[in-house]
């Protein structure tokens, strides 16, 4: 079932649907909401209320944006309010000024001396994909914030740079930046766990 | 007489990668690393391995909950259902 079907299911009180949209979307929420609040204590408190929220609100929801991006709405103005509160600081980018590749990989002149081996080389011959899924996992869930919340909005939820810009409170160029921080970042633990595999 | 952009090495391509396949990189810059792009089997190796990456990450779905998370959300959504 989409999300649209679920919630219809769930405004005729089917407990399941409610279930449902739990495990989709639960964990993000979670991501968002830490990037606003100082643990993760707050974090899981702060989805708690986004859901009863939207238990609450769910009968003057009209469907002029899609489900996820009112709930992800829901989510970070919830946060914001809480982070402001806690005194929280937004965390930047503390990888803003470091390479996307780690210096050693060059040669002097600036091209590569340790070159890299495409995934579908690799993926192809001894992996499954599976193991590119698993591994890219745990590589988002193991990147610091901005870059967890941001590359969890844009490459996993879908979302454009402009909303992702706006749940976040950055300007485009800024979730632009973050972004390719953070894929690079994935990108470099994934190829360490696939040389790993090989 | 227009200057021709200084060609690219392979530490300054990589940084251009992420905007490169969100199609945000200027038409000038875009014409650069395609044209290193075109003699670096290397830095299309880099471009293979983050599309692979952003591709498999639109894929990787919800993580599973742990299961006292969703049993507390259950209750709670009871607990809402019962009080209105
Ligand atoms: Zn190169």
């Amino acid at each position: 079932m989409d999300d649209a079907e679920l919630l219809e299911s769930l405004l005729g009180g089917n407990e399941s649907s409610f279930t449902e949209l739990v495990r989709r979307y639960h964990s993000t929420l979670v991501k968002v909401a830490r990037y606003y609040v100082a643990s993760a204590a707050s974090a899981e408190d702060v989805a708690q209320d986004t859901w009863i929220a939207v238990l609450k609100g769910i009968e003057k929801f009209e469907g002029r944006s899609s489900f996820k991006t009112w709930l992800l709405r829901i989510c970070a103005n919830r946060a914001r309010t809480s982070g402001v509160r806690e005194h929280r600081s937004i965390p930047v980018d503390a990888n803003e000024s470091g390479p996307s590749v780690a210096a050693h990989r060059f040669d002097q002149g600036g091209f590569w001396s340790e070159p890299p081996v495409p995934f579908t080389d690799a993926i192809d011959s001894r992996l499954d994909n599976a193991t590119l899924l698993n591994s890219v996992r745990d590589a988002i869930e193991a990147l610091d914030e901005p870059q967890q919340a941001v590359v969890t909005l844009r490459d996993v939820e879908g979302l454009s740079t402009q909303e992702v810009a706006t749940l976040l409170g950055l300007s485009e160029a800024n979730v632009r930046v973050i972004l390719h921080r953070g894929r690079a970042r994935v990108r470099e633990i994934v190829e360490e766990a696939v040389k790993g595999k090989i | 007489m227009k200057l021709l952009p200084s060609p690219l090495v392979c530490r300054d391509a990589v940084e251009l990668v992420s905007d490169y396949l969100d199609g945000t990189l200027s038409r000038r810059q875009r014409r650069r690393l395609e044209k290193h792009l075109a003699q670096c089997d290397a830095c299309t190796a880099y471009l293979d391995q983050m599309r692979s990456t952003i591709a498999a990450s639109g894929r990787v779905g919800p993580e599973d909950l742990p299961s006292d998370v969703v049993e507390g959300l259950v209750n709670l959504y009871r607990r809402f259902r019962s009080d209105n």
